[in-house]
This record gives structure tokens, C-alpha cells and sequence, in this order.
């Protein structure tokens, strides 16, 4: 479905007379019997094309998804659950970050995008399918008397230019500052919702998870750092943005600033297969396996 | 006199299949990463330290001094105890000390990276961030773990240049009046010298390739640093942390990072060579 690009369209023609069965065998000799070469070309290419796209009719073949590593192990999740419940399907869940995935959809080169970020306007011609959001949550040390903060004063330590707690009224000490790297999801919408344009400074660390962003901080008292709201544990306190905090109900309400929507893209709205994964993610089972693992549901 | 040639032939095209591989990774890694090094210019690429590979910027100079600075600290630890261990084990320690010493350090070779850094992150990097101060993951940090890891190399290759020097060399020196340590420092050091020059510089390359252990220490931060207690990024860890997400230019830049850490490792491994050659 999402996946018939330009060639795909034109040629998928043979497809509809075969439908059930696996594509090219009964396609190839309904044609004619005059040029058998040409015949079983014709046949070759109706076979290859249903090979690539994601026809409901063909229970073999999978659904491709690629797209956001913010969005991942989300997908992983569902597609596994999915899968249990219908054994004959098979969903290839993929990396590669929000851009690539989005490129994947519109070139066909997946059926579904998976995006952490909202598309541009030269991408809003893809349908896009919001299935959760999710916050980001500014983390610091459960030692660090601080509790709120604004968005400028996140900028601003992410900039940069400032790099002592003394500026918040606490005890003068260098801000150890942890970000993502580069290409990172997290990073990218952290990026997009905060520093507007500005790069983050190159003093700040690094670390390439979640995980060990959230390790570190929880650590060290003087650092202060950004993971995805639904992994915020007690190890670790999250801040209020101008007093609201992190919580589920927050961001669905959109009082939460730092709010992202996770997105699934297709070239064209989901048919078929596709479609059924689709709906069964926004199903209330399929939302409660998110909000269990920590998002927060569109629904 | 058939069977031998046969034997002979497969031999080769063993040895040929091993070396074509290296060749390969060689000209895949320059293919990949060319490019990149055309497109933005060899002076901007390791002349220039702004590194914002999804912005257009690829500038890894921080990063290839933060590698040389954290493997001098490395060798700066680890060079002289290696050597101390490996001269006491040579020369100084009865062979059953020696029987059970040697297989202990050989032990420590084995032990994965991974395992490590996981040791530096839960021990050392609190004891540096609560004592000497910073983030306590660090320039410092790294160094020291590097400094732990080369020891196996450079020991048991110094132990092997020692164990080399000829008994006459020895009995020679003491005949003349010489003690054990004036014998040791003047004649068997001298003698095994190119040996433990070549343990350096392997301990050398083993540290300036050490990715894992190097990732989880050093804090990752993108500047040059001013220091021992700043993060840093090392060219390995530069490469591992980003090629997850990396496409076109990015993952393009990576590969050029790893053609410049190939030529810095392929130098290390010449000059090794020329040394041992040499004498």
C-alpha cells in the first residue's frame, strides 16, 4: 500500500488478477501464450512489485517500518504483540532516525515511517498517523534543591551561557550538562522545542541512551540532563517547566511544554495489512501497551 | 612430492584470503569516507574543531587531540609500571613467583573492555568527581583505564624482549663486579631495548583503538580540552557513539574519522616495525 512508488503504480496492474495466492504464478499465464518470454518477464516484474509493496493480499511478505529510534522500541513493542496475535504476518521494525524514515515512506522504501518529529510543509502531502506522545523531561539530581525551570533558563544552560548553579540561588558549582548525540531522536526534538536554532554547547557530554543519560545524572549532583518523560524513574527528579511537571495527564492536556507526537507516515492512507496494524495500535489495547510503557496515549 | 604442493597452494590461498580481507576493510573504509574528505576539504576536516555533522559542519580536531592526550596519559601510567612488572618478573623473581605472576597478567588481557568501563563508570569516575572535582567523567578517567588495559601488552612482550638478552651477557657483568640492578639497567635493558620499544608502541595502538571501556569514562564532550578533569571525545568513541544514526554526509564524516585513525595506527605499526628492524 504505502509502498507503490512511481514505477509501482504503472505497473502494478497485474496485481488485482492475482490476488490471494502468491502473485506472479497466477498473473504470468493469464496474459497470452503468444511471446512466452515476454510473458514471464511481465511476470517477473508483477512479482517483484508485489514483492515490494505492502499488499494487504500477500500474507508472506512484511510490513515494513523504519524510521525513529525515539520511536523504536515502541514500535518493536506493538509489532511483537501484533505478531503473536497473527502469526502469519511479519513486521520488520527498523531504525534510522525520524528523517530517514520519512524519506523511507515517501520513496517507498518502507511502508511505514516511524517520526519523532512533526512533518514540514514539503512532507504534508504523506498521511500521517499520530500514535502517542511524549514528553521530555528535564532531569537532575533528586539532591539538587531546584524544581522548576523555564524554557529560556534550559536554553540558556544549553547554550552555554550559563554554566553555574549560582545563577538558580543554589551553591556555586559548575552545571555538569549531559546531551545526546548527534542524529539522536531525543536530541532532535529536544532541539526543536528548546534551543531554537542555537547549538548546544560543546562542553556538554555526551551519552548515546536514555538510559545512560539518566544513569549519569543520577550520579552526580550538579548535572542536568533531558530523557523522554516515560523513562523518568526516582532515582531522578524531573523539573516543572514554569510549574508544570511531566506527568501524563499534563502532556495530553498540551500544559506540558516539552511535548513531542510520535508519528507513523505512509505515502498513501493504509490499506490492508497495514491498515489492521495501524488500527490495533490505536485500538485501547494497543494505546494501553504504550502508556504502559511510559508514553502517553493519543486516544 | 604431489601432496606436498597441494598442501602448499591451499596454504596460500589461505594466507591470500586473509590478507585480500584486510584489503578490502582498507579500500571499503577510504571509499566510504573519501568523499567527505574531498567534499569539505582535508584542512577544514582535521584543521577545524566544529563538529556538527548534521549541521555541515565536520571538524574532528578536538577529537584527534583528545585521542593523543588520552593515550600519552595512558602510556604515562602504564609504560612505567608495565615495565617495572616486566623487568621484576624477568629478572628479579624466583621462578615459581614467575610460574604463577605471568599467567595472573596474561588473565588480565582477557577481560572485555566492556567490563572496564563498567568498573571506571561505578568506581573510578565517582572517586575522581568526589575528590579532584569535574564531572569526574574525564580526560583523566580514560587515562587510566587505557593505562590498566595496555599493561598485559606491555608486559608480556617486554618480558619476552628480556627473556631474549643471552645468560652470557649477564654473567658477564656480574663477573665484573657489577650488583643485579647495575647489571639489569646497563646491559639487559640496553640489549632488550628495541623489544620494549616495540611492547610501547603495541601498547600504544591498543590504547588509541580502545573504543568501549573509552565511551563509558570519558564523557563524549565535543571540545578541546583544557583539563584532565574535562570530558573529552576520542576518534573511536566518536565513531561508535554516532554510526547508529548516522546517513549521507554524517555517516560519510564517520568513515573519514576512521581513515584518519587508520593512518595515525598505521604509523604507530611502521614505526614499531622500523625500530625492531633497525637493530
Amino acid at each position: 500500500m504505502s509502498k507503490t512508488t512511481k514505477t509501482g503504480k504503472a505497473e502494478t496492474a497485474p496485481c488485482p488478477d492475482a490476488p490471494g495466492a502468491h502473485p506472479g504464478g497466477g498473473g504470468g499465464p493469464g496474459t497470452g501464450g503468444r511471446l512466452r518470454a515476454a510473458c514471464t518477464a511481465i511476470c517477473m516484474v508483477a512479482l517483484v512489485i508485489l514483492a515490494w509493496g505492502c499488499n494487504s493480499e500477500v500474507s508472506s511478505r512484511p510490513i515494513s517500518l523504519a524510521g525513529s529510534t525515539s520511536v523504536q522500541p515502541f514500535a518493536e513493542k506493538l509489532a511483537e504483540i501484533y505478531m503473536h496475535e497473527h502469526p502469519t504476518c511479519r513486521i520488520d521494525v527498523q531504525g534510522g532516525g525520524s528523517s530517514a524514515g520519512i524519506y523511507a515512506a515517501e520513496h517507498g522504501a518502507a511502508d511505514l515511517g516511524a517520526s519523532s518529529r512533526e512533518l514540514v510543509s514539503k512532507e504534508k502531502n504523506l498521511t500521517e498517523i499520530p500514535i502517542a506522545y511524549d514528553g521530555i523531561a528535564i532531569i537532575v539530581h533528586p539532591a539538587n534543591p531546584l524544581t522548576d525551570i523555564s524554557v529560556e533558563e534550559i536554553r540558556q544552560i544549553f547554550i552555554g551561557a550559563v554554566t553555574n548553579w549560582q545563577a538558580f540561588g543554589l551553591p556555586a558549582h559548575a552545571i555538569d550538562l549531559i546531551t545526546r548525540e548527534e542524529g539522536s531522536g531525543t536530541r532532535e526534538a529536544f532541539e526543536h522545542l528548546v534551543m531554537a536554532k542555537h547549538e548546544i554547547t560543546p562542553t556538554a557530554m555526551v551519552q548515546d541512551s536514555n538510559g545512560s543519560v539518566r544513569e549519569i545524572v543520577a550520579g552526580d549532583p550538579y548535572s542536568i540532563g533531558y530523557i523522554s518523560a516515560g523513562l523518568v524513574d526516582d532515582r531522578v527528579k524531573a523539573l516543572a517547566i514554569n510549574g508544570v511537571l511531566p506527568t501524563a495527564e499534563n502532556i495530553k492536556n498540551h500544559t506540558y511544554k516539552l511535548r513531542r507526537r510520535f508519528l507513523l507516515v505512509s505515502l498513501t492512507p493504509p490499506t490492508g495489512r497495514c491498515k489492521d496494524f495501524t488500527d490495533f495500535i490505536l485500538s485501547p489495547k494497543g494505546q494501553k501497551i504504550l502508556e504502559n510503557e511510559g508514553l502517553v496515549g493519543v486516544q | 612430492m604431489q601432496r606436498e604442493k597441494f598442501i602448499e597452494r591451499v596454504l596460500l590461498l589461505l594466507a591470500l584470503s586473509s590478507i585480500t580481507s584486510l584489503v578490502l576493510i582498507t579500500f571499503f573504509i577510504f571509499w566510504e569516507g573519501f568523499p567527505l574528505i574531498l567534499h569539505t576539504g582535508l584542512k577544514n576536516f582535521i584543521a577545524t574543531a566544529h563538529w556538527a555533522p548534521t549541521k555541515g559542519h565536520f571538524g574532528i580536531l578536538a577529537m584527534i587531540i583528545s585521542s593523543l592526550l588520552v593515550t600519552l596519559g595512558a602510556m604515562v601510567l602504564g609504560v612505567p609500571l608495565g615495565l617495572s612488572c616486566a623487568i621484576v618478573l624477568a629478572e628479579f623473581s624466583p621462578q615459581p613467583l614467575k610460574l604463577v605472576l605471568k599467567p595472573t597478567l596474561e588473565l588480565l588481557a582477557g577481560i572485555p573492555s566492556v567490563v572496564y568501563g563498567f568498573l571506571g563508570v561505578v568506581w573510578l569516575v565517582p572517586l575522581i568527581r568526589n575528590h579532584l572535582g569535574g564531572p569526574g567523567l574525564s580526560l583523566l578517567a580514560a587515562a587510566v583505564i587505557l593505562g590498566i588495559m595496555i599493561l598485559p601488552t606491555v608486559i608480556s612482550i617486554s618480558i619476552d624482549a628480556l627473556s631474549a638478552v643471552p645468560d652470557i651477557y649477564r654473567e658477564g657483568s656480574i663477573a665484573l663486579g657489577a650488583t643485579l640492578w647495575q647489571t639489569v639497567r646497563r646491559v639487559v635493558l640496553p640489549a632488550a631495548s628495541s623489544g620494549i620499544i616495540t611492547a610501547i608502541i603495541l601498547g600504544m595502538g591498543r590504547a588509541i583503538g580502545e573504543t568501549m571501556a573509552v565511551i563509558m569514562v570519558a564523557g563524549n564532550a565535543l571540545q578541546i580540552p583544557t583539563s584532565i578533569l574535562e570530558p573529552v571525545r576520542t576518534l573511536t568513541s566518536n565513531i561508535a557513539l554516532e554510526l547508529g544514526y548516522a546517513a549521507g554526509r554524517h555517516r560519510e564524516a564517520l568513515f573519514a574519522t576512521g581513515i584518519v585513525l587508520f593512518i595515525i595506527i598505521m604509523i604507530l605499526n611502521l614505526s614499531a616495525t622500523l625500530i625492531t628492524r633497525r637493530r
